[in-house]
């Protein structure tokens, strides 16, 4: 049995909101996924709402509050992140990309991501590939190939009949397990503290 | 233990009238800080360096130099002196040039600088910051313990036969400490060469800096320059006092909310929480920083920002005042307290000599010669810098 550790980021502004109940959703279906792979799960949700004023003091400052440093270290220790959005203007609203912005840049390195968004119609969809996947591309991570963008319509009786948004779910959760499962990243992190490969404190450029 | 003034040399509105001080004002200002600083009891003024408004001290010796000359007992330091766009031989020149003026009472605190425009303006790049950090003081280390220096890098021209004038006060350089907000890198530095580490802690939480600081002292043991407990370690802090806890919040709270760095962000309440600054009573002050070894360990130089984001010159030296009369003795008092004989004070010109006299002392009593090799004599520098020999 391996212990898994899970970071659910939901950008949702209201509460309650559907970016975060499409989160829990996720969330609850990647556990299952990797508790029927004999794993133990501790799924975390991130609520960046709670944490919006300390974020846009981190971009000010230059330094996390206590809360957002442990949220930063979640993130960056977990065995996979599900990051869920709404989309605001054809892209993530501007409270998960400042979450994104102020991290360090290696903090997602080989990480397992899950990416889901939602919006008020489906039109929005594509934003989860043209917006979301390029930023955590940009992030070294290693985006699951599918992402669930859930609209108003899926959580009411206009749902689409064929590919109803459980099955959405259950497939993008499936994926990213495997992926997740397979990831040996948060065993291999290096201590933010330890000193780099090779650093010498004397002698030319520190490499002597 | 040293207490004192730090100053980062910023021109600012008074967001209460909107009036800017001119750049004569604000230098000047400096200077009569500085002298209020002796005046008060407090033991150390340091100056920040820095090449971008809407910051002033671009040329911190010329400024030191002036209040060496106002001053007797108060030790010139800098907070700090850029290592990376600096050429290290005019580092060295400039702050021996200093010791010689001052009769000795000059250490100097070396930064990396964190506006990225600035190393291009000096040849330099940002990204390199830790590799230029490493390679200047590697050769500002020969340059202040070497008569003749050949030295080649990756980041200056090479030195062929070179001495940097003056030579140190009494053969002994400054002290340097080294500072930095988060690099374990110049951690490792400091305690490779058993020089202080100075924890600019004013802007991020206490948990930080007791890793950063830990890190260093458990490295400067496993160096040989001492225990843990007998590395130099130097804090920054900010406080604004009055009487009154009350009265000091209402008048600091509209220079917080618009200072530079940090207005803006977090609440004043949500920073004196989770940062060093403590608004309010002197007591309150006292017994915040009272308590800053039981994070940090007992350490040995405590410099406080006291006159930026705007304050005018009155109000600051009525801070001054406030914290030579009331806070410092009894923080003095409270520190020393329960504090290991063996733990040293912060090295000073005086300290640094006596420690290579008696180092000569031993070696004529044991019949040994002087070391002659270049290697042992920077051996025996390196024990003479942080006065480990005498410990």
């Amino acid at each position: 049995m391996t212990e898994r550790s899970i970071a659910v980021i939901s950008a949702g502004l209201s509460k309650p909101s559907t970016t975060r109940m499409l989160a829990d959703r996720l969330g609850d279906a990647v556990a299952s996924h990797l508790a029927e792979g004999g794993d133990e799960v501790t799924v975390e949700v991130i609520e960046l709402r709670d944490l919006a004023h300390d974020i846009t003091n981190n971009l000010l400052t230059g330094f996390p509050s206590v809360a957002l440093e442990k949220a930063l270290q979640t993130v960056h220790t977990a065995d996979g992140v599900v990051a869920v959005t709404p989309i605001f203007a054809a892209s993530y609203n501007g409270l998960f990309k400042s979450f994104f912005d102020i991290m360090e840049p290696d903090s997602l390195t080989a990480m397992p991501v899950l990416t889901a968004a939602t919006g008020g119609t489906a039109r929005h969809s594509l934003a989860i590939d043209y917006a979301m996947r390029p930023l955590f591309a940009y992030l070294h991570a290693n985006v699951a190939s599918t992402g669930v963008f859930a609209s108003t319509d899926d959580w009411g009786s206009d749902e689409d009949g064929v590919k109803p948004l459980p099955e959405r779910i259950g497939r993008a959760a499936g994926e990213f397990a495997a992926l997740v499962a397979t990831s040996t990243r948060s065993k291999e992190l290096r201590d933010p503290w330890a000193l780099p490969a090779g650093f010498r404190p004397m002698g030319p450029s520190g490499l002597e | 233990m040293q207490f004192g003034i730090f100053s980062v040399g910023d021109i600012t509105a008074d967001p209460t009238t909107g009036r800017e001080p001119t750049e004569n004002e604000r230098i000047k200002a400096i200077l009569t800080i500085a002298k209020k600083v002796e005046e008060v009891g407090l033991d150390v003024f340091a100056l920040g360096e820095h090449h971008n408004p809407p910051f002033v001290p671009s040329s911190p010796t010329t400024m030191l130099g002036y209040i060496a000359a106002k001053t007797e007992k108060l030790i010139l330091s800098t907070a700090t002196t850029l290592i990376t766009t600096n050429d290290p031989v005019k580092i060295a020149e400039d702050y021996a040039m200093l010791q010689h003026v001052s009769d000795g009472r000059v250490d100097i605190t070396l930064g990396r600088g964190n506006t990225g425009p600035v190393y291009p303006w000096f040849g330099q790049d940002i990204r390199q910051g830790i590799p230029l950090a490493i390679e200047h003081y590697s050769l500002l280390h020969r340059l202040f313990r070497e008569d003749v220096v050949n030295w080649s890098g990756k980041f200056r021209t090479p030195l062929q036969g070179f001495t940097a004038t003056p030579r140190p006060l009494d053969g002994v350089p400054p002290f340097v400490w080294h500072g930095s907000i988060r690099s374990p890198e110049i951690a490792e530095q400091a305690a490779y060469y058993g020089d202080g580490y100075f924890a600019n802690n004013i802007f991020w939480p206490k948990e930080h800096y007791m890793k950063l600081i830990g890190y260093y002292r458990q490295r400067f043991e496993q160096y040989g320059h001492g225990t843990a407990d007998q590395a130099i370690v130097g804090l920054g802090g900010q406080v604004f006092m009055r009487k009154n806890a009350q009265a000091a919040r209402d008048e600091f709270r509209p220079y917080f909310d618009n200072a530079p760095v940090y207005g803006h962000g977090p609440s004043m309440d949500e920073f004196t929480e989770q940062t060093p600054l403590t608004v309010g009573s002197p007591q309150q002050v006292i017994d915040r920083y009272a308590a800053m070894r039981d994070h940090f360990g007992d350490y040995q130089r405590q410099l406080f920002l006291m006159d930026h984001a705007g304050l005018p010159l009155k109000t600051v030296l009525e801070q001054l005042d406030l914290l030579g009369e009331e806070v410092v003795p009894v923080l003095r008092k409270e520190l020393a307290k329960n504090r290991p004989a063996t733990v040293p004070d912060a090295p000073t010109h005086a300290s640094l000599v006596a420690a290579a006299n008696q180092i000569k002392e031993d070696a004529r009593r044991n019949g040994a010669d002087a070391p002659h090799s270049t290697s042992a004599a920077a051996d025996l520098l390196d024990s003479v810098q942080t006065g480990s020999v005498t410990r």
